[in-house]
């Protein structure tokens, strides 16, 4: 695949714990950015679906948290790290089906415990790391070819 | 669920749907209909060009649309739709649609419609 990028292109944004009205604008960002380079569109979508989970955990569970990502030639690695309670149990976390969300998250129809599954499933590399009390990191790498 | 493509201005006709934004999108085929309120389910199993009949009326629905390049969102039981979600479907160019049906009776006539 042809892309059209000479240098890594870089995004940043911070994500404030219960500003729903705010979701979904790294990914949308960053769906664009690899639109514009002509990223195959299975992948974009990939990016976005796992990028915009990870926006709405920081959202759901925790007080503020930072979203880094990088468009290289060959892949886009994105970063989150959030000041949130921490995962007590990450395999348990992993499981599809599992969360902790409160009811009045689960009524707007988030905190079904797909999330992580979902960041999982559309990675090719998917880390996480977490200490309770002090917050969760997350890598993923999607690859382009 | 799949079927034959067909404009989404067809639907709206036939189903009486009030288009709420996204006027001037109604030109474009609708691939097919994906039923849920979890906004997770629709991130993970929608596909390009669908319908989304939900009764979620929150400004996330309008991201999760935007994310998967949703057809429109057909908004069930005439929930009501706050000014800000309005806005910012506009703004996205999300189509949404509002209907007094419940969801079983606009997915059983969109069934039909799009297997005929």
């Amino acid at each position: 695949m042809d892309l059209n990028i000479n240098e890594i292109i870089e995004g940043s944004f911070q994500i404030i714990g219960g500003n729903f009205a705010n979701a979904g604008e790294a990914s949308m960002q960053m769906k664009s950015k690899l639109m514009e380079i002509g990223v195959h569109e299975a992948i974009v979508r990939r990016a976005a679906i796992a990028t915009f989970e990870a926006e709405m955990n920081v959202i759901i569970y925790a007080a503020a948290g930072r979203l880094h990502y990088y468009i290289s030639p060959d892949k886009i690695t994105i970063k989150i790290d959030d000041m949130g309670p921490g995962i007590e149990n990450i395999e348990l976390a992993m499981q599809e089906g599992y969360s902790t969300a409160p009811d009045w998250v689960r009524e707007m129809g988030w905190g079904a415990g797909m999330g992580l599954p979902n960041m999982k499933k559309n990675s090719d590399e998917f880390k996480i790391d977490s200490v309770v009390g002090e917050g969760t990191t997350i890598q993923m790498i999607i690859n382009f070819s | 669920m799949r079927g034959a493509a067909m404009k989404l201005n067809k639907i709206v006709e036939d189903l009486s749907l009030e288009v709420k934004t996204g006027k001037n999108n109604l030109q474009g085929n609708v691939t097919g209909v994906y039923i849920s309120d979890l906004l997770s389910d629709v991130m993970a199993n929608s596909k390009e060009g669908n319908l989304w009949i939900t009764l979620q009326t929150h400004l996330n629905i309008v991201a999760v649309a935007g994310l998967k390049n949703i057809a429109g969102i057909i908004i069930v039981g005439n929930r009501q739709l706050q000014e800000d979600v309005l806005q910012k479907a506009e703004a996205e160019k999300i189509t949404v649609m509002s209907t007094p049906l419940p969801a079983f009776e606009v997915a059983g006539k969109l069934y039909q419609l799009l297997n005929q």
